[in-house]
């Protein structure tokens, strides 16, 4: 079985735009789903550069992106990841 | 309110598309354009009754950005002018906040109301349990009298339908001294006189009515102007950003500030003198005394809080400590002040060795205007190294852990921490001014924000989140001499 990746911005933009209230997936991840789902803090994923900070900040999961990512919605992103069967 | 909401994103987005505005060929012109770049022609209208009200709102909040008061601003005036007239300023303007009256809700007043979920129940405890005789029954239900209700919530507990709700004006209820209240038309209004600028409303507000004047057109202007800008920046700034506080200094040279210092080291320095003066003022017979670097607490105890003043310390904030030490270094510096609230707007405004303040989410979007990358930063060392104690300053308890420390057993310092401004704490701190002493501990500190300068109403990061980074960072700092 393969993992659910998940990348959050841990760039300037996203984390003044609220990536800093993504902090909190760390710990809630591997609580939540063990080793199903891993978590990967990125550097820059330059989404801001081509699609302005307005809808920052960004999440990937695989390789689906969220914009103004919160919490809820990653989590809910991954349910849909993990029921579809895709994983 | 949680600090992740779209009314925060908002602001944010406007400080960000401003500066940006700045940095351009055409401040002016770009500026009066950004409401119509963020609510373009055919747009969806997110918030409001239309779009044209979309783009009023967004000029308002742009006006305060420029560091204007939005209270009797003219429609007619364009914001090109707003933005000519910013960088012609010689000072920031005297109140830090303003009301968007075109954003006000103008909430139904705070009070008690029963709702349709009451089933005219046969033991109505409701009317059993209200001493005031504010309910009876009408139609069948529950009906309260609001001119006999005294709001104590006692129908709100016993009702066993929860049928029975307290509607709150969020600004009113965050205020803990009763300084904003709505006008006549129904819209929130500051009362400066009475406001201790702690900024809880700026947090509080759902509608984001409530603004701070920038300051930051100022500071560019100065920075443009190639003036000797010096940034001050306060020990709860480390748990802000993706990166240390050596690569924020680098980060600021980067966008022409001339020199970076640690107020960590005016707060050694604060720590010292509180500790001396605390063992003196045990020698001579008071009971307690309660630490003074708090902004929005001094202003509590100047303006509402006069009895307990004689058990503030003197001690000067290190805000204080430092802007003095800048301008020793460089006479001719303009200070600017890096803050995780208002109030030490409302501080910096009284001291002539502090000439603007810049809080972190203008910080912040002054990095995102300059695209500058934190996290790949090389870092750049300060010529004195603050103390662990100094950089815990911002972390309730912070300040109590380094006045302790300073004091190094001389005096039995047994600290009380008040963790947070609210009626509740206002209550209990006015108690031990009457009675000379307080039963918790002889050294009180006094933190407006709950979880001290890290809950400050502009931090960019949760206090859970930062006062780890902090701890984590300021493991390896040298001990206070």
């Amino acid at each position: 079985m393969n993992k659910v990746t998940l990348k959050i911005c841990m760039g300037t933009t996203c984390f003044v735009m609220g990536a800093s209230d993504l902090q909190e997936l760390t710990d809630i991840i591997p609580e939540k789903y063990g080793d199903k789902v891993e978590v990967v803090a990125s550097t820059c994923l330059d989404f801001c550069s081509s699609n302005t900070e307005s809808q920052a900040p960004y999440v990937m999961v695989d390789y689906d992106v969220i914009s103004k990512a919160t919490v809820e919605k990653v989590i809910d992103a991954i349910d849909r990841k993990l029921k579809n069967g895709q994983k | 309110m949680d600090k992740n909401n779209q009314a925060t994103h908002l602001k944010k987005e406007i400080l960000i598309k401003t500066i940006k505005a700045f940095l351009s060929d055409d401040f002016g012109e770009n500026t009066r354009l950004i409401p119509f770049e963020m609510r373009p022609k055919g747009s969806e209208v997110p918030y409001r009754c239309c779009i044209y009200k979309e783009r009023e709102i967004l000029r308002n909040r742009i006006i305060a950005t420029l560091g204007f008061p939005i209270e009797g601003c003219d429609e007619r005036i364009l914001l090109s002018n707003y933005a000519k007239w910013a960088q012609e300023r010689q000072k920031p303007d005297e109140h830090t906040l303003t009301v968007l009256e075109s954003a006000c809700k103008g909430c139904v007043p705070n009070r008690i109301f029963v709702t349709d979920l009451c089933q005219g129940c046969v033991a109505r405890p409701c009317i059993e349990n209200c001493k005031f005789g504010a309910i009876s029954i009408v139609n069948g239900k529950s009906q309260i009298d609001s001119s006999k209700c005294k709001n104590c919530t006692k129908c709100i507990q016993v009702c066993p339908y929860h049928a029975i709700v307290k509607i709150v004006v969020p600004c009113e209820n965050a205020c803990p001294v009763d300084a904003i209240s709505k006008d006549e038309q129904g819209h929130a209004r500051i009362d400066f006189d009475k406001c201790i600028t702690c900024g809880k409303c700026v947090s509080a507000c759902p509608f984001g009515a409530i603004h701070e004047k920038s300051q930051i057109i100022d500071i560019l202007t100065k920075i443009k102007e190639q003036k000797k800008v010096v940034a001050l920046i306060a020990p709860s700034i480390a748990g802000q950003l993706p990166c240390n506080i050596y690569q924020l200094k680098t980060a600021l040279l980067k966008c022409g500030f001339y020199d970076v210092l640690e107020v960590a080291q005016g707060a050694d320095i604060t720590a010292t003198n509180e500790a001396k003066e605390f063992a003196q003022r045990m020698n001579e017979g008071q009971k307690f005394m309660t630490t003074s670097c708090c902004a929005g607490y001094n202003n509590l105890v100047d303006k509402h809080l006069n009895e307990i003043a004689p058990f503030r310390s003197e001690t000067k904030t290190p805000m204080y400590y430092i802007a003095q030490i800048c301008k020793e270094k460089y006479p001719d510096a303009v200070s600017v002040f890096i803050s995780p609230c208002v109030a030490k707007k409302s501080e910096a405004l009284n001291n002539p060795n502090v000439d603007y303040v810049m809080n972190y989410e203008e910080l912040g979007a002054l990095f995102v205007a300059h695209r500058i990358e934190l996290s790949e930063l090389e870092e750049t060392q300060f010529d004195v190294d603050s103390s662990r104690e100094g950089r815990n300053f911002g972390i309730t308890g912070g300040v109590a852990k380094s006045v302790v420390a300073a004091d190094k057993g001389n005096a039995e310092i047994n600290a009380h921490l008040v963790n947070g401004i609210n009626k509740e704490s206002i209550r209990a701190l006015k108690g031990f001014a009457k009675k000379g002493e307080c039963e918790f501990g002889n050294l009180i500190e006094v933190m407006c924000c709950e979880g001290g300068c890290v809950g400050g109403n502009d931090c960019l990061n949760t206090v859970r989140t930062a006062t780890k980074a902090i701890t984590d960072f300021t493991k390896d700092s040298k001990p206070l001499e």
